[in-house]
């Protein structure tokens, strides 16, 4: 990982060429454990669920950084980490240049309007008891930036910006459908202008039909305002739509980064290489030309996650030296610097992985 | 003969705010040893239409009829249908975790349902034989794990002993509602693969209900497309695929975002599913529909044979020749609307069209 940590911040448009300056955010070596207690005889030992374990990444100006992974590969909590929502273990997150990392409540207030956050479930995002209008002006009222009639202004700016119509500004949440009150997460995510949205899975509770509609929202959005987003979803198509860059986690740790494209078309690590496979694509055709890598067994328990590579017991190509020994993050030959891989034994092209999966399954 | 023969299947639950119209006037067919695929948004009707044929709807008024093996589904009693259930037709849910009892061993919520319906099975037998079942749905060490609690297991492994159960008693047809929803995309790969293993081994079939079209690509014979309580198009997979009719098949495929196409603007349905309480007069798709007609507003269209191939049904008013995503199909499309509407279908149009979703500019 190189470039340089300070950044401008007055620069709102960034040229794509200066690395650096089209930094926005960056995370070293993140690292986040939660403690749980023993039972019965145990009950003093202290063990740690290694939720992240070590993760780098930079999100840069106005795009999106996409984030995979399966349940309980930390995606969520490193998304949570570096919206300053949970205390880190180990490691630095830079927003703009600044060290943003473990700070008070009181400093990290200015960062809290510049990093907002967009969550999965917009039933259980919002309040049921309060006026939608007072939901997405709350920021507002936290931040002191506007009150009585500009404030309400500002709130139906925002609605009509995302989609709702104005004059809803008194109804409840349980008034709209699922589609809308994303919509209304989104309006108060964007109400403070911030430079980062989170987005923790924010189409997967939807339908398709209207996912289609609140992707088409962000990215209008991420035009007209220079968003960046980190986008955090299982659905890999939809990943691949909205992302520039996408990196894969697996067990707390990062298995690949690199350009959406480039990891989508060439994965390199047997996981993100079984990831992709195994997502269903909506043509009958290639699915049923395609071979699905079945990978066997469940992810391992991050209290007692396995040596070497986190992989390697799921593997198909895993062999004694993954057991032993951590694979770096780094370029692969023949790949660009921006694509990394952690595996001692990448994935070659036209290699079968679905034909070593299968014996492995025997 | 096919395995189950559904014929204009309606059910309605009266409540405080009127009369919700679930599913109306549903026909379809089930054959031994295929799948069907149903595909539906939130609120189509497929739950409550494949819980129906099982008798779990409760306070639905049902009419229509659901011929498997001789016997009417609609109106069956309840020990006729706990018959049938489990032992002919099972069923497997979406959530493994709340359809599993937390308090009781999966060996023993297993054995349970073998011994429901054949009570000269000892316990003892029913346990190896969950043993076996846990073993052959890929559970590892099944003599171990026979005896753990629901909590033990993984997300991917209850599902699994949820097929168990399901195979248990080699059913005829197996209703798998969302199977793998709730699953990551490594164990939904796993779980499909299983289910189509335990199918091309039994000849069972399979009728397979999911929002999400790359699990229909995936495995399914035939799709039907539902919407608003009915079917909008139904055809052989590789039709519904790539010869779609109907305008809401054809808008939930262009509304899935590509990988060839990336980055370009999707292209959403605009609007939201209509209320099954007060449904919109005519087609109920047509305040979202692009192509919509002035006969959409009060005629409702049924299913009507298109394309070349027999089997493919769209109920739209479309001619029947506008199959496909190609040029001339769009063109054609064009021509029939330009004739076929005026003042109050027009308007509609525009509507749709000056949607905000249709706003903004193209992302580059």
């Amino acid at each position: 990982m190189t470039g340089s940590l300070t950044t401008s911040t007055d620069s709102a448009f960034p040229s794509d060429h200066t690395f650096g300056d089209d930094v926005l955010v960056r995370v070293d070596n993140l690292v986040k454990y939660f403690p749980v207690k023993g039972s019965g005889l145990l009950a003093r030992s202290v063990t740690n669920v290694q939720a992240v374990d070590g993760v780098s990444l930079t999100i840069k100006r106005g795009k999106t950084l996409g984030l995979v992974g399966e349940t309980g590969c930390g995606k969520s909590t490193l998304a949570r980490c570096i919206a300053g929502l949970i205390p880190i273990t180990d490691g630095k997150v830079y927003f703009e240049g600044q060290d943003i990392t473990n700070l008070s409540r009181q400093q990290m207030r200015p960062y809290r309007r510049e990093i907002q956050m967009i969550f999965q479930d917009p039933y259980g995002a919002l309040n049921p008891r309060r006026r939608v209008g007072s939901i997405i002006g709350e920021p507002f009222a936290i931040h002191k930036t506007a009150s009585g009639n500009a404030r309400k202004r500002a709130v139906q700016d925002l609605m009509e910006r995302v989609g709702l119509n104005p004059e809803h500004y008194n109804r409840f949440p349980a008034e709209f459908s699922g589609g809308q009150r994303q919509r209304i997460g989104v309006a108060r995510a964007l109400a403070l202008r911030p430079k980062l949205i989170i987005c923790d899975e924010p189409v997967s509770a939807l339908d398709v039909s209207i996912q289609a509609q609140v992707l088409n929202l962000l990215a209008d959005l991420q035009d007209d305002f220079g968003l960046s987003y980190l986008f955090i979803a299982h659905d890999l198509e939809v990943v691949r739509h909205v992302s520039n860059s996408v990196t894969v986690m697996y067990l707390g740790r990062v298995a690949e980064a690199g350009p959406g494209d480039q990891v989508y078309d060439h994965p390199r690590h047997p996981y993100s290489a079984a990831l992709l496979s195994a997502a269903p694509a909506a043509d009958p055709d290639s699915a049923a030309q395609r071979q699905r890598i079945i990978l066997t067994g469940d992810v391992p328990s991050p209290i007692n996650p396995p040596s070497g590579c986190r992989f390697h017991p799921r593997c198909p190509k895993a062999q004694d030296l993954c057991a032993q020994a951590e694979p770096h993050l780094e370029p692969k030959a023949g790949d660009p610097s921006t694509h990394l891989t952690a595996c001692h034994f990448p994935v070659e092209a036209g290699e079968d992985l679905a034909r070593a999966g299968r014996r492995e399954q025997r | 003969m096919s395995l189950l023969e559904v014929t204009d299947l309606r059910v309605s639950f009266p409540t405080a705010d009127g009369v919700v119209q679930a599913v109306r006037g549903v026909s379809f067919s089930v054959e031994r040893g295929r799948t069907l695929g149903i595909v539906g948004e939130s609120g189509s009707g497929k739950t409550v239409l494949t819980q129906t044929l099982l008798g779990l709807t409760p306070g639905g008024q049902v009419s229509g009829s659901a011929m498997f093996e001789g016997n009417n589904l609609v109106g069956l009693g309840s020990r006729a249908m706990q018959r049938i259930r489990g032992k002919e037709i099972s069923v497997i849910f979406q959530d493994p975790l709340t359809s599993l009892h937390p308090l009781y061993k999966v060996g023993w919520q297993i054995g349970e349902m073998i011994r429901s319906h054949d009570k000269s099975i000892s316990r003892q037998q029913a346990k190896e034989r969950a043993i076996e079942l846990l073993g052959h749905v890929g559970i590892p060490r099944p003599r171990e794990r026979v005896n753990d609690y629901p909590h033990q297991f993984s997300g991917g492994m209850r599902q699994r002993a949820m097929i168990a159960m399901a195979i248990s008693l080699s059913p005829k047809l197996i209703i798998a509602d969302e199977p793998t929803t709730a699953l990551d995309a490594t164990v939904q790969a796993q779980i499909l693969d299983l289910l189509l293993r335990l199918q091309q081994e039994s000849d069972t079939a399979l009728l397979m209900i999911t929002h999400d079209l790359g699990v229909v690509a995936d495995i399914a014979d035939n799709v039907m497309v539902m919407y608003a309580g009915r079917a909008a198009e139904k055809a052989t997979k590789r039709d519904i695929f790539y010869l779609p009719h109907h305008p809401y098949t054809k808008g939930l495929l262009e509304s899935i975002p590509h990988s060839s196409a990336s980055r370009d603007r999707l292209k959403p349905i605009t609007g939201q599913p209509p209320s099954l309480i007060n449904l919109p007069a005519g087609c109920a798709f047509h305040p979202r529909c692009a192509y919509v007609m002035d006969r959409c507003l009060g005629e409702q269209p049924n299913l009507t044979p298109v394309g070349d191939a027999g089997e493919h049904r769209s109920a739209c008013f479309l001619p029947a020749a506008a199959i496909g995503l190609t040029d001339e199909a769009e063109e054609l499309r064009k021509q029939t609307v330009e004739m076929g509407r005026h003042a109050e279908a027009a308007a509609i149009a525009e509507a749709i069209a000056a949607a905000p979703e249709s706003e903004g500019s193209v992302i580059a």
